[in-house]
């Protein structure tokens, strides 16, 4: 067996008496499409921000490529971090700086990369997510939301790295630019070999860019199994999920 | 022990109380010190972003030049006005330009400008610094290799270093013209007798003193502004009240801290 890319193993993680993460074990496989689903207000983005190691777990281990990197600093965090990659849920652009420099921001940060061949680099990426050259130099704030969120896939995507997080890579865009963004987290997967870890309401995108699909539920993955098995998991919680149905043993949030 | 928590539920305790607030009041400066040691430590050693620190000098230095400079004309102009009614007293009114310049140079010059900046300058960086914590633009940064405390804080921090002694500076020379022109054109002072007696009387160290307090009171403002945006409660309401902690913050420490290096230099003989 190869070893995992990422493997959390009982993460616990609470904020004041609210118990978010009770036992998180999950690993992704090198070059392994993961797709995490679970109602609003699981703990999916806290689960990815512990992975990432900007929230410590208050127990349980992380493990990237087989080394702890739990409470990991320094040059050890620095390693891992520069091998992965995140879109977060908010988008989180800089505003203070333009579009490509969002994107292109770890080229000209390494230092290894002149500023205009990242420009470049930047312009090239943006196209993969279907932004012109022309809003490279603009900022955040003079683009749309959904433009917002394909800008920082761009930045989450634009290192090869070989681990990455989508947090909700879909929401908010239009189906046919959702479609592609699928199309692209595919491409990362297939033709880059990248492992990628997405989470996300979106069933259709779920299917299609899945090769396996966990569920998180009460700080806790209930179920994990094969993409295809999704609809007959045999698990009333996923079932119910994955058929958006108000009754079941699934409280609605009121 | 439970039995008795339970039963002394919504009964203030006045010790427990005093004991919770100075705990809390040691951790917060415990909390402070640490993230102060992380920026100095960040601040001190590279790698160092020029772009960044060159642009916030900009923020903090130039941008000031109008707050400062009228802050300290006012004073300037008050502090003669006053010094001449009261010394008026006992007939020394040819002491109001030496009196002018050693108040500003060592004393109002700095705070003044460390006042004005605790508003323009700390409350600013805790409320830009905390929209990008609470908009993850922070984790954000991490996420792509770079530090928050070297791409963030220590610009600001070393900015503000910079910055200070030279806005004091202006905020000085200012400051006596304003005591010269009410004395000038208000109280029937000679001009040239009054520049005269001006630079006659200010010495070096008066000068230096109030530049050595600038430097401290750039640190306060920089830390202060940074520290609370970092640990910035997320909304509109979180950022708002990041602002208001870290002004109201930086100005007690600036006045506590002008208290206990005048302290200081009057030991010293400075
Ligand atoms: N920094 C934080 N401080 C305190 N509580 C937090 C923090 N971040 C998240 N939480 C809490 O953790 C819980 C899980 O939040 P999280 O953002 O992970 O949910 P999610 O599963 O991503 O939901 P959604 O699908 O709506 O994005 C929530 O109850 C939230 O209030
Ligand atoms: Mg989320």
């Amino acid at each position: 067996m190869t070893t995992p890319i990422l493997s959390l193993q009982n993460v616990e993680k609470r904020f004041g008496k609210n118990h978010v993460l009770r036992g998180v074990t999950l690993d992704v496989a090198p070059g392994e499409s993961l797709v995490v689903i679970g109602g609003s207000g699981s703990g999916k983005s806290v689960m990815l921000k512990n992975a990432l190691g900007l929230m410590t777990p208050d127990s349980g281990k992380i493990l990237f490529n087989g080394e702890d990197v739990t409470q990991a600093k320094g040059k050890t965090r620095a390693r891992m971090r520069e091998r992965v990659g995140m879109l977060f849920q908010s988008g989180a652009l800089f505003d203070s700086l333009t579009v490509w420099e969002n994107v292109a921001f770890r080229l000209v940060n390494s230092g290894v990369v002149s500023r205009a061949k990242a420009k470049d680099r930047a312009i090239e990426t943006l196209s993969k997510v279907r932004l012109g050259s022309d809003v490279a130099d603009l900022y955040p704030a003079e683009i749309s939301g959904g433009m917002q969120k394909r800008v920082s896939l761009a930045r989450s995507i634009i290192s090869k790295p070989d681990l990455i997080f989508f947090d909700e890579p879909t929401t908010g865009l239009d189906p046919i630019t959702a479609d592609a963004i699928n199309d692209l987290i595919i491409e990362q997967v297939r033709g880059l070999g990248a492992a990628t870890v997405t989470i996300t309401h979106d069933m259709a995108s779920a299917r299609k860019i899945a090769d396996e699909v966990a569920m998180l539920f009460e700080g806790e993955i209930i179920w994990r199994g094969k993409a295809s098995d999704v609809d007959n998991s045999g698990n009333p919680y996923v079932d119910q999920f994955v058929h958006g149905r108000a009754e079941g043993p699934i409280q609605p949030a009121l | 022990m439970s039995n008795a928590s339970t039963r002394n539920r919504g009964i203030p305790n006045p010790l427990a109380w005093i004991g919770a607030a100075a705990l809390g009041l040691f951790g917060e400066i415990g909390r402070l010190a640490v993230f102060s040691a992380r920026v100095k430590a960040a601040a001190f050693s590279p790698r160092w972003y020029i772009g960044q620190i060159w642009k916030q000098i900009v923020q903090i230095g130039f941008f000031s030049l109008p707050v400062v400079g009228m802050s300290a004309i006012f004073i300037g102009a008050a502090l003669a006005l006053n010094i001449y009614q009261g010394s008026g007293r006992f007939g020394a009114e040819q002491f109001v330009p030496n009196i002018v310049v050693l108040g500003i140079t060592r004393e109002l010059g700095a705070t003044i400008t460390a006042l004005m900046l605790a508003g323009r300058v700390s409350a600013g960086i805790s409320a830009e610094i905390g929209a990008m914590r609470v908009t993850e633009q922070i984790d954000a940064l991490e996420s792509l290799s770079a530090s928050p405390y070297r791409y963030l804080y220590a610009p600001r921090f070393l900015a503000a270093l910079i910055a200070l002694p030279l806005l004091v500076l202006v905020a000085d020379i200012i400051g006596v013209m304003g005591g010269w022109a009410v004395s000038v054109f208000g109280l029937g002072f000679d001009s040239t007798v009054y520049l005269r007696n001006t630079l006659d009387f200010v010495t070096r160290n008066d000068i230096l003193t109030g530049l050595i307090k600038a430097v401290v009171f750039g640190a306060v403002i920089a830390l202060m502004g940074c520290y609370q945006g970092d640990r910035s409660k997320a909304g509109a309401t979180g950022v708002g009240r990041a602002a208001t902690l870290s002004m109201v913050g930086a100005a007690v420490l600036v006045l506590a801290s002008n208290y206990i290096m005048s302290t200081i230099f009057v030991e010293v003989g400075l």
